[in-house]
Protein backbone atom coordinates (compact mmCIF):
# COMPACT_ATOMS: atom_id res chain seq x y z
CA UNK A 1 0.00 0.00 0.00
CA UNK A 2 2.85 2.62 0.87
CA UNK A 3 3.96 2.45 -2.34
CA UNK A 4 0.87 2.83 -4.27
CA UNK A 5 0.35 5.85 -6.35
CA UNK A 6 -2.81 8.36 -6.18
CA UNK A 7 -5.69 6.66 -8.14
CA UNK A 8 -7.38 10.39 -8.20
CA UNK A 9 -4.37 11.22 -10.27
CA UNK A 10 -3.71 8.12 -12.50
CA UNK A 11 -7.88 8.63 -13.55
CA UNK A 12 -7.04 12.50 -14.23
CA UNK A 13 -3.98 11.51 -16.40
CA UNK A 14 -5.78 8.38 -18.42
CA UNK A 15 -8.63 11.39 -19.78
CA UNK A 16 -11.11 10.10 -18.26
CA UNK A 17 -14.18 11.83 -16.44
CA UNK A 18 -13.75 11.98 -12.71
CA UNK A 19 -16.46 11.92 -10.04
CA UNK A 20 -15.48 13.06 -6.49
CA UNK A 21 -17.56 13.39 -3.41
CA UNK A 22 -17.10 14.88 -0.20
CA UNK A 23 -17.59 13.27 2.92
CA UNK A 24 -17.96 14.94 6.22
CA UNK A 25 -16.33 13.22 9.45
CA UNK A 26 -18.84 12.86 12.38
CA UNK A 27 -19.14 14.67 15.63
CA UNK A 28 -17.89 12.20 18.04
CA UNK A 29 -16.30 8.69 17.79
CA UNK A 30 -19.42 6.85 16.22
CA UNK A 31 -18.12 5.99 12.76
CA UNK A 32 -20.79 3.95 11.67
CA UNK A 33 -22.95 6.62 10.09
CA UNK A 34 -19.23 8.06 8.30
CA UNK A 35 -18.27 4.35 6.77
CA UNK A 36 -21.84 3.71 5.31
CA UNK A 37 -21.70 6.84 3.37
CA UNK A 38 -18.06 5.32 2.30
CA UNK A 39 -19.20 2.06 1.53
CA UNK A 40 -22.28 3.32 -0.55
CA UNK A 41 -19.84 5.65 -2.42
CA UNK A 42 -17.11 3.19 -2.66
CA UNK A 43 -16.51 2.39 -6.58
CA UNK A 44 -19.15 5.04 -7.62
CA UNK A 45 -16.50 7.78 -6.84
CA UNK A 46 -13.03 7.92 -7.62
CA UNK A 47 -11.80 9.27 -4.33
CA UNK A 48 -14.12 10.75 -1.52
CA UNK A 49 -13.06 14.09 0.61
CA UNK A 50 -13.02 13.99 3.81
CA UNK A 51 -13.28 17.72 5.39
CA UNK A 52 -11.45 19.29 7.92
CA UNK A 53 -13.62 20.99 10.65
CA UNK A 54 -15.99 22.29 7.94
CA UNK A 55 -16.97 25.39 8.21
CA UNK A 56 -15.03 25.67 11.64
CA UNK A 57 -17.40 22.94 13.38
CA UNK A 58 -15.59 20.60 15.51
CA UNK A 59 -15.71 16.83 13.85
CA UNK A 60 -13.66 14.09 14.11
CA UNK A 61 -10.03 14.13 12.50
CA UNK A 62 -10.29 14.37 8.99
CA UNK A 63 -6.72 12.84 8.84
CA UNK A 64 -8.07 9.63 10.78
CA UNK A 65 -11.50 9.30 8.85
CA UNK A 66 -9.18 9.57 6.03
CA UNK A 67 -7.21 6.90 7.15
CA UNK A 68 -11.01 5.18 8.22
CA UNK A 69 -11.75 5.11 4.24
CA UNK A 70 -8.45 3.59 3.13
CA UNK A 71 -9.37 0.90 5.37
CA UNK A 72 -12.82 0.71 3.60
CA UNK A 73 -10.93 0.68 0.43
CA UNK A 74 -12.24 4.22 -0.41
CA UNK A 75 -9.08 6.21 -2.27
CA UNK A 76 -9.24 9.33 0.39
CA UNK A 77 -8.57 13.39 -0.48
CA UNK A 78 -7.37 14.43 2.79
CA UNK A 79 -8.66 17.84 3.09
CA UNK A 80 -6.06 20.42 5.37
CA UNK A 81 -7.47 23.72 6.40
CA UNK A 82 -4.63 26.30 7.74
CA UNK A 83 -7.29 27.63 10.77
CA UNK A 84 -6.03 25.09 12.89
CA UNK A 85 -2.77 24.21 12.55
CA UNK A 86 0.95 25.92 12.84
CA UNK A 87 3.91 25.07 10.44
CA UNK A 88 4.74 22.25 12.59
CA UNK A 89 1.67 20.56 13.32
CA UNK A 90 0.62 21.12 8.99
CA UNK A 91 4.46 19.55 7.99
CA UNK A 92 3.98 16.70 10.64
CA UNK A 93 0.32 15.87 10.12
CA UNK A 94 0.95 15.53 6.67
CA UNK A 95 4.06 13.35 6.85
CA UNK A 96 1.80 11.07 9.25
CA UNK A 97 -0.69 11.13 6.16
CA UNK A 98 1.53 9.82 3.93
CA UNK A 99 2.90 7.20 5.97
CA UNK A 100 -0.65 6.05 6.96
CA UNK A 101 -0.96 5.58 3.15
CA UNK A 102 -2.88 8.91 2.00
CA UNK A 103 -1.55 10.29 -1.12
CA UNK A 104 -4.12 13.45 -2.09
CA UNK A 105 -4.20 16.12 -0.38
CA UNK A 106 -6.60 19.11 -0.53
CA UNK A 107 -5.31 22.59 0.72
CA UNK A 108 -7.96 25.38 1.83
CA UNK A 109 -7.66 28.45 3.90
CA UNK A 110 -10.70 27.25 6.45
CA UNK A 111 -13.54 28.86 7.28
CA UNK A 112 -13.13 31.39 9.97
CA UNK A 113 -13.87 30.43 13.69
CA UNK A 114 -16.28 32.92 14.18
CA UNK A 115 -18.67 30.63 12.03
CA UNK A 116 -18.14 27.99 13.89
CA UNK A 117 -19.08 25.85 17.02
CA UNK A 118 -15.89 27.30 19.32
CA UNK A 119 -16.17 31.15 18.25
CA UNK A 120 -13.84 32.05 21.46
CA UNK A 121 -11.04 29.98 19.62
CA UNK A 122 -7.56 30.81 18.23
CA UNK A 123 -7.47 30.71 14.65
CA UNK A 124 -4.41 30.17 13.61
CA UNK A 125 -3.35 30.62 9.88
CA UNK A 126 0.24 30.64 9.96
CA UNK A 127 0.61 29.50 6.56
CA UNK A 128 -2.19 31.07 4.21
CA UNK A 129 -3.69 28.75 1.08
CA UNK A 130 -1.06 29.72 -0.99
CA UNK A 131 2.08 28.80 1.43
CA UNK A 132 0.38 25.50 1.96
CA UNK A 133 0.51 24.01 -1.48
CA UNK A 134 4.20 25.16 -0.83
CA UNK A 135 4.66 23.25 2.07
CA UNK A 136 3.32 19.90 0.43
CA UNK A 137 5.63 20.67 -2.80
CA UNK A 138 8.59 21.41 -0.40
CA UNK A 139 7.73 18.27 1.18
CA UNK A 140 7.04 16.28 -1.98
CA UNK A 141 10.69 17.48 -2.77
CA UNK A 142 12.42 15.60 0.03
CA UNK A 143 12.86 18.70 2.42
CA UNK A 144 11.16 20.54 4.90
CA UNK A 145 10.06 24.02 4.92
CA UNK A 146 13.61 25.42 6.45
CA UNK A 147 15.18 23.61 3.41
CA UNK A 148 16.28 20.46 5.46
CA UNK A 149 16.59 17.48 3.98
CA UNK A 150 14.30 14.77 4.68
CA UNK A 151 15.52 11.40 3.73
CA UNK A 152 12.34 10.55 2.54
CA UNK A 153 9.03 13.18 2.18
CA UNK A 154 6.10 12.67 0.83
CA UNK A 155 4.62 12.10 -2.75
CA UNK A 156 1.16 13.39 -2.63
CA UNK A 157 -1.32 14.32 -5.67
CA UNK A 158 -1.33 17.85 -4.53
CA UNK A 159 -4.94 19.75 -4.58
CA UNK A 160 -6.41 23.08 -3.88
CA UNK A 161 -9.57 25.16 -4.44
CA UNK A 162 -10.56 27.36 -6.64
CA UNK A 163 -13.74 29.67 -6.75
CA UNK A 164 -14.40 30.20 -10.72
CA UNK A 165 -17.61 32.65 -9.35
CA UNK A 166 -15.88 34.80 -7.39
CA UNK A 167 -16.49 38.99 -7.19
CA UNK A 168 -14.25 40.33 -8.15
CA UNK A 169 -12.79 37.25 -9.78
CA UNK A 170 -8.99 39.10 -10.68
CA UNK A 171 -7.97 38.62 -7.76
CA UNK A 172 -8.85 35.06 -7.43
CA UNK A 173 -7.66 34.12 -10.87
CA UNK A 174 -4.12 35.58 -9.21
CA UNK A 175 -3.94 33.59 -6.71
CA UNK A 176 -5.42 30.67 -8.60
CA UNK A 177 -2.11 31.24 -10.98
CA UNK A 178 -0.08 31.32 -7.68
CA UNK A 179 -1.14 27.88 -6.63
CA UNK A 180 -0.05 26.33 -9.87
CA UNK A 181 3.01 27.95 -9.55
CA UNK A 182 3.30 26.74 -6.04
CA UNK A 183 2.99 23.32 -7.19
CA UNK A 184 -1.57 22.51 -7.39
CA UNK A 185 -1.76 19.78 -9.59
CA UNK A 186 -5.45 19.22 -9.61
CA UNK A 187 -8.49 21.98 -8.49
CA UNK A 188 -12.25 21.34 -6.77
CA UNK A 189 -14.12 24.21 -7.29
CA UNK A 190 -16.61 26.11 -5.36
CA UNK A 191 -20.03 25.20 -6.11
CA UNK A 192 -20.72 25.93 -9.92
CA UNK A 193 -24.10 27.37 -10.85
CA UNK A 194 -23.35 29.46 -14.07
CA UNK A 195 -22.14 26.72 -16.32
CA UNK A 196 -21.14 29.27 -18.86
CA UNK A 197 -18.85 31.41 -16.48
CA UNK A 198 -17.53 28.24 -15.27
CA UNK A 199 -16.57 26.91 -19.09
CA UNK A 200 -15.04 30.23 -19.90
CA UNK A 201 -12.82 29.65 -16.93
CA UNK A 202 -12.27 26.20 -17.34
CA UNK A 203 -11.01 27.21 -20.84
CA UNK A 204 -8.62 29.60 -19.54
CA UNK A 205 -7.19 27.60 -16.46
CA UNK A 206 -6.80 24.37 -18.25
CA UNK A 207 -4.14 25.94 -20.30
CA UNK A 208 -1.90 26.37 -17.24
CA UNK A 209 -1.56 22.21 -16.80
CA UNK A 210 -3.67 21.36 -13.74
CA UNK A 211 -7.00 19.11 -13.91
CA UNK A 212 -10.39 20.76 -12.78
CA UNK A 213 -13.30 19.24 -11.06
CA UNK A 214 -16.08 21.02 -11.06
CA UNK A 215 -18.01 21.52 -7.75
CA UNK A 216 -21.66 20.57 -7.95
CA UNK A 217 -23.51 21.04 -4.81
CA UNK A 218 -26.45 19.36 -4.22
CA UNK A 219 -29.41 21.30 -3.80
CA UNK A 220 -31.92 19.90 -0.95
CA UNK A 221 -34.56 22.31 -0.85
CA UNK A 222 -35.90 25.65 -2.07
CA UNK A 223 -35.20 26.59 1.35
CA UNK A 224 -31.37 25.81 1.01
CA UNK A 225 -31.20 27.57 -2.24
CA UNK A 226 -32.36 30.62 -0.23
CA UNK A 227 -30.20 29.94 2.24
CA UNK A 228 -26.85 29.84 0.45
CA UNK A 229 -28.17 33.19 -1.31
CA UNK A 230 -28.21 35.05 1.54
CA UNK A 231 -25.36 33.25 3.40
CA UNK A 232 -22.79 31.63 1.79
CA UNK A 233 -20.35 34.36 -0.24
CA UNK A 234 -18.98 33.54 -3.62
CA UNK A 235 -22.42 30.91 -4.12
CA UNK A 236 -25.54 32.33 -6.60
CA UNK A 237 -27.83 30.04 -7.47
CA UNK A 238 -29.57 31.33 -10.36
CA UNK A 239 -33.30 32.33 -10.05
CA UNK A 240 -34.50 30.03 -12.61
CA UNK A 241 -33.11 27.15 -10.31
CA UNK A 242 -34.60 28.10 -7.18
CA UNK A 243 -37.85 28.29 -9.06
CA UNK A 244 -37.35 25.37 -10.70
CA UNK A 245 -36.91 23.59 -6.77
CA UNK A 246 -40.18 25.71 -5.52
CA UNK A 247 -42.30 24.02 -8.16
CA UNK A 248 -42.19 20.63 -6.73
CA UNK A 249 -43.68 20.29 -3.52
CA UNK A 250 -41.81 20.60 -0.08
CA UNK A 251 -39.87 17.47 1.16
CA UNK A 252 -38.90 14.55 -0.64
CA UNK A 253 -40.28 16.19 -4.14
CA UNK A 254 -37.45 19.52 -3.83
CA UNK A 255 -34.97 16.46 -2.84
CA UNK A 256 -35.36 14.75 -6.28
CA UNK A 257 -35.51 18.23 -8.19
CA UNK A 258 -32.26 18.90 -6.43
CA UNK A 259 -30.79 15.39 -7.42
CA UNK A 260 -32.14 15.87 -10.85
CA UNK A 261 -30.29 19.30 -11.51
CA UNK A 262 -26.90 18.39 -9.59
CA UNK A 263 -27.07 15.40 -12.39
CA UNK A 264 -27.75 17.17 -15.12
CA UNK A 265 -24.88 19.92 -14.13
CA UNK A 266 -22.86 16.95 -13.29
CA UNK A 267 -23.70 15.79 -17.47
CA UNK A 268 -22.76 19.43 -18.61
CA UNK A 269 -19.39 19.02 -16.88
CA UNK A 270 -18.79 15.69 -18.71
CA UNK A 271 -19.04 17.82 -21.75
CA UNK A 272 -15.89 19.54 -21.31
CA UNK A 273 -14.26 19.17 -18.20
CA UNK A 274 -12.15 17.01 -16.00
CA UNK A 275 -14.38 15.65 -13.60
CA UNK A 276 -16.61 16.63 -11.21
CA UNK A 277 -16.63 17.11 -7.30
CA UNK A 278 -19.91 16.56 -5.44
CA UNK A 279 -21.40 17.93 -1.95
CA UNK A 280 -24.30 16.30 -0.94
CA UNK A 281 -23.54 18.28 2.65
CA UNK A 282 -25.23 15.32 4.93
CA UNK A 283 -27.21 13.86 1.81
CA UNK A 284 -24.39 11.27 0.66
CA UNK A 285 -26.71 8.94 0.32
CA UNK A 286 -28.24 10.36 -3.37
CA UNK A 287 -24.24 10.61 -4.76
CA UNK A 288 -24.95 7.74 -6.56
CA UNK A 289 -28.22 8.70 -7.94
CA UNK A 290 -26.38 11.74 -9.62
CA UNK A 291 -24.01 9.53 -10.78
CA UNK A 292 -26.65 7.24 -12.38
CA UNK A 293 -28.82 10.05 -14.12
CA UNK A 294 -25.90 12.10 -15.17
CA UNK B 1 -3.01 55.45 19.85
CA UNK B 2 -3.70 52.57 21.60
CA UNK B 3 -7.42 51.47 22.51
CA UNK B 4 -8.90 50.25 25.56
CA UNK B 5 -12.81 49.77 26.85
CA UNK B 6 -13.75 49.64 30.10
CA UNK B 7 -13.97 46.00 32.36
CA UNK B 8 -17.22 45.39 34.07
CA UNK B 9 -17.66 47.14 37.67
CA UNK B 10 -18.12 43.28 38.87
CA UNK B 11 -14.48 42.12 37.32
CA UNK B 12 -13.15 45.08 39.52
CA UNK B 13 -14.84 44.65 42.32
CA UNK B 14 -14.19 40.96 42.75
CA UNK B 15 -10.32 41.68 42.77
CA UNK B 16 -11.04 44.52 45.72
CA UNK B 17 -12.81 42.18 47.96
CA UNK B 18 -11.52 42.60 51.19
CA UNK B 19 -9.87 45.90 50.81
CA UNK B 20 -10.81 48.98 51.96
CA UNK B 21 -9.17 52.21 50.72
CA UNK B 22 -8.59 52.64 46.83
CA UNK B 23 -6.21 54.74 44.84
CA UNK B 24 -6.82 55.29 41.34
CA UNK B 25 -4.56 56.25 38.18
CA UNK B 26 -5.59 57.63 35.32
CA UNK B 27 -3.73 58.52 31.78
CA UNK B 28 -3.92 61.44 30.33
CA UNK B 29 -2.80 60.57 27.01
CA UNK B 30 -4.86 57.57 24.62
CA UNK B 31 -7.21 56.48 27.42
CA UNK B 32 -8.17 59.51 28.03
CA UNK B 33 -8.94 60.17 23.93
CA UNK B 34 -11.20 57.02 23.68
CA UNK B 35 -12.94 58.04 27.35
CA UNK B 36 -11.92 54.87 28.82
CA UNK B 37 -9.62 56.93 31.50
CA UNK B 38 -9.61 60.83 32.02
CA UNK B 39 -11.22 63.20 34.54
CA UNK B 40 -14.56 62.11 33.98
CA UNK B 41 -14.33 58.43 33.79
CA UNK B 42 -11.46 58.50 36.85
CA UNK B 43 -14.65 60.43 38.82
CA UNK B 44 -17.11 58.05 37.50
CA UNK B 45 -14.63 55.22 39.34
CA UNK B 46 -14.46 56.87 42.50
CA UNK B 47 -18.15 57.26 42.72
CA UNK B 48 -18.85 53.46 41.59
CA UNK B 49 -16.05 52.26 44.53
CA UNK B 50 -17.51 54.90 47.17
CA UNK B 51 -21.27 53.09 46.09
CA UNK B 52 -19.59 49.99 46.90
CA UNK B 53 -18.19 50.82 50.50
CA UNK B 54 -14.89 51.35 49.63
CA UNK B 55 -12.81 54.82 50.52
CA UNK B 56 -11.10 56.60 47.19
CA UNK B 57 -8.09 58.01 48.57
CA UNK B 58 -7.45 59.73 45.81
CA UNK B 59 -7.04 59.61 42.15
CA UNK B 60 -3.67 60.19 39.70
CA UNK B 61 -3.90 61.75 36.39
CA UNK B 62 -0.43 61.10 34.74
CA UNK B 63 0.09 62.75 31.35
CA UNK B 64 1.13 59.15 30.39
CA UNK B 65 0.80 56.44 32.69
CA UNK B 66 2.89 54.21 30.45
CA UNK B 67 6.32 56.42 31.81
CA UNK B 68 8.29 55.15 34.01
CA UNK B 69 9.70 58.67 35.32
CA UNK B 70 6.54 60.23 35.60
CA UNK B 71 4.37 57.17 37.67
CA UNK B 72 7.79 57.03 39.97
CA UNK B 73 7.69 60.57 40.65
CA UNK B 74 4.10 60.43 41.48
CA UNK B 75 4.43 57.58 44.00
CA UNK B 76 7.08 59.68 45.24
CA UNK B 77 5.47 62.82 45.65
CA UNK B 78 1.96 61.91 46.73
CA UNK B 79 1.83 59.53 49.66
CA UNK B 80 -1.33 58.69 49.51
CA UNK B 81 -0.93 56.60 46.26
CA UNK B 82 1.40 53.97 48.09
CA UNK B 83 -0.66 53.93 51.41
CA UNK B 84 -4.06 52.66 49.70
CA UNK B 85 -4.73 48.89 50.04
CA UNK B 86 -5.29 48.61 46.87
CA UNK B 87 -4.41 50.81 42.91
CA UNK B 88 -7.03 50.33 40.26
CA UNK B 89 -5.52 52.10 37.07
CA UNK B 90 -7.44 53.40 34.16
CA UNK B 91 -4.74 52.97 31.30
CA UNK B 92 -3.73 50.37 28.79
CA UNK B 93 -1.90 47.33 29.81
CA UNK B 94 1.40 49.21 29.56
CA UNK B 95 0.32 51.84 32.07
CA UNK B 96 -0.69 49.09 34.72
CA UNK B 97 2.19 47.49 34.44
CA UNK B 98 4.27 50.69 34.45
CA UNK B 99 1.88 51.26 37.98
CA UNK B 100 2.99 47.54 39.23
CA UNK B 101 6.77 48.02 38.51
CA UNK B 102 6.53 51.29 40.45
CA UNK B 103 4.35 50.19 43.59
CA UNK B 104 5.15 48.32 46.25
CA UNK B 105 5.27 44.53 46.05
CA UNK B 106 2.54 43.93 48.74
CA UNK B 107 0.06 46.78 47.20
CA UNK B 108 -2.39 44.89 44.77
CA UNK B 109 -2.70 46.84 41.43
CA UNK B 110 -5.51 46.14 38.94
CA UNK B 111 -6.77 47.13 35.68
CA UNK B 112 -9.84 48.77 34.97
CA UNK B 113 -9.87 48.51 31.54
CA UNK B 114 -8.77 45.60 29.08
CA UNK B 115 -6.74 46.80 26.09
CA UNK B 116 -7.57 45.72 22.63
CA UNK B 117 -5.83 47.77 19.29
CA UNK B 118 -3.38 50.24 17.80
CA UNK B 119 -5.17 52.48 16.14
CA UNK B 120 -5.68 54.86 13.37
CA UNK B 121 -7.79 58.06 14.84
CA UNK B 122 -10.20 58.54 11.50
CA UNK B 123 -11.60 61.41 13.62
CA UNK B 124 -12.26 62.14 17.33
CA UNK B 125 -14.31 59.12 18.71
CA UNK B 126 -13.72 57.03 15.73
CA UNK B 127 -11.04 54.54 15.62
CA UNK B 128 -9.99 51.39 13.45
CA UNK B 129 -7.15 49.26 13.92
CA UNK B 130 -4.20 50.15 11.57
CA UNK B 131 -1.33 47.77 12.61
CA UNK B 132 -0.41 44.42 14.05
CA UNK B 133 3.34 45.46 15.28
CA UNK B 134 4.14 42.26 13.33
CA UNK B 135 8.04 43.44 13.73
CA UNK B 136 7.81 43.07 9.12
CA UNK B 137 6.12 45.60 7.77
CA UNK B 138 4.43 44.74 4.53
CA UNK B 139 2.52 47.88 3.44
CA UNK B 140 5.08 48.77 0.92
CA UNK B 141 3.73 45.65 -1.34
CA UNK B 142 0.10 46.14 -0.30
CA UNK B 143 -0.88 49.46 -1.11
CA UNK B 144 -0.64 50.71 2.53
CA UNK B 145 -3.33 48.28 3.44
CA UNK B 146 -2.10 45.78 6.57
CA UNK B 147 -3.26 42.26 5.53
CA UNK B 148 -2.01 41.21 8.96
CA UNK B 149 -4.67 43.35 10.09
CA UNK B 150 -7.03 44.21 7.65
CA UNK B 151 -7.84 40.65 6.61
CA UNK B 152 -9.28 38.62 9.58
CA UNK B 153 -7.17 35.81 8.63
CA UNK B 154 -3.99 37.44 8.19
CA UNK B 155 -3.32 36.13 4.50
CA UNK B 156 -0.66 37.02 2.72
CA UNK B 157 -1.23 36.05 -1.07
CA UNK B 158 -4.69 37.50 -1.66
CA UNK B 159 -8.41 36.75 -0.88
CA UNK B 160 -10.15 33.71 0.91
CA UNK B 161 -12.95 32.11 -1.28
CA UNK B 162 -15.05 34.38 1.00
CA UNK B 163 -15.48 37.34 -0.69
CA UNK B 164 -19.23 38.11 -1.62
CA UNK B 165 -19.22 40.85 -3.86
CA UNK B 166 -15.72 41.93 -2.94
CA UNK B 167 -16.99 42.20 0.56
CA UNK B 168 -15.52 40.10 4.08
CA UNK B 169 -16.84 37.07 4.98
CA UNK B 170 -16.31 37.51 8.49
CA UNK B 171 -16.56 41.48 9.03
CA UNK B 172 -19.46 41.70 6.44
CA UNK B 173 -19.99 45.89 6.33
CA UNK B 174 -15.65 45.41 5.23
CA UNK B 175 -14.47 45.41 2.11
CA UNK B 176 -12.45 42.38 1.52
CA UNK B 177 -8.89 43.83 2.41
CA UNK B 178 -7.20 41.96 -0.37
CA UNK B 179 -10.10 43.35 -2.79
CA UNK B 180 -8.72 46.66 -1.83
CA UNK B 181 -5.33 45.77 -2.21
CA UNK B 182 -5.71 44.95 -5.72
CA UNK B 183 -7.61 47.68 -6.78
CA UNK B 184 -5.10 50.09 -4.79
CA UNK B 185 -1.73 48.26 -6.96
CA UNK B 186 -4.40 47.99 -9.85
CA UNK B 187 -4.33 52.18 -9.78
CA UNK B 188 -0.60 51.99 -8.95
CA UNK B 189 0.29 49.84 -12.27
CA UNK B 190 1.81 47.65 -10.03
CA UNK B 191 -0.67 44.70 -10.07
CA UNK B 192 2.73 42.36 -10.30
CA UNK B 193 2.96 42.46 -6.92
CA UNK B 194 0.06 40.29 -5.88
CA UNK B 195 1.80 37.72 -8.40
CA UNK B 196 4.53 37.14 -5.88
CA UNK B 197 4.58 34.70 -3.53
CA UNK B 198 4.67 35.82 0.40
CA UNK B 199 6.84 33.27 1.94
CA UNK B 200 5.15 32.47 6.04
CA UNK B 201 5.54 35.60 8.12
CA UNK B 202 8.53 35.21 10.33
CA UNK B 203 7.32 34.79 14.22
CA UNK B 204 10.94 34.85 15.53
CA UNK B 205 11.11 38.71 14.68
CA UNK B 206 7.87 39.25 17.04
CA UNK B 207 9.01 37.11 20.31
CA UNK B 208 8.09 38.63 23.22
CA UNK B 209 8.56 40.48 25.75
CA UNK B 210 10.09 42.75 22.52
CA UNK B 211 12.12 45.71 23.56
CA UNK B 212 14.57 48.28 21.98
CA UNK B 213 17.23 49.85 24.60
CA UNK B 214 18.61 53.06 22.71
CA UNK B 215 21.51 53.30 25.06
Amino acid sequence: MMEEASGLKKALDGGGFVITAEICPPRGSDTAGFLAKARLLKDRIVAANVTDNQRAVMRLSSLACSVLLLREGVEPVFQMTCRDRNRLAVQSDLLGAWVLGIRNILALTGDHVSFGDHREAKAVYDLDSVQLVHTVDVLNHGKNLKDRALGNGTGFFLGAVVAPGAEPFEPEWIKFRKKVEAGARFFQTQAIFDMERFKRFFDDAETFGAKILGGILLLKSAKMAHYLNSNVPGVKVPRELVEELEKAPEGGAQLEKGIEIAARQVKELKGFCHGAHIMAIGQEESVPKIIAMA
Amino acid sequence: MIITKKKAAQDILKRLKGKKTVHLFGCGSCAEQCRTGGERELVEMAAMLRDNGYEVTGSSLLDETCYNQLVRKEYRTNPAAGRADAVVVLACGAGVKTVASNADETQPILPALDTTFLAVVESQGRFFEGCSLCGECVLDSTGGICPHTECPKGLLNGPCGGVANGMCEVNTENECAWVRIYSRLKKQGRLALLMEYSPPKDHSAGIRPRKLCLR
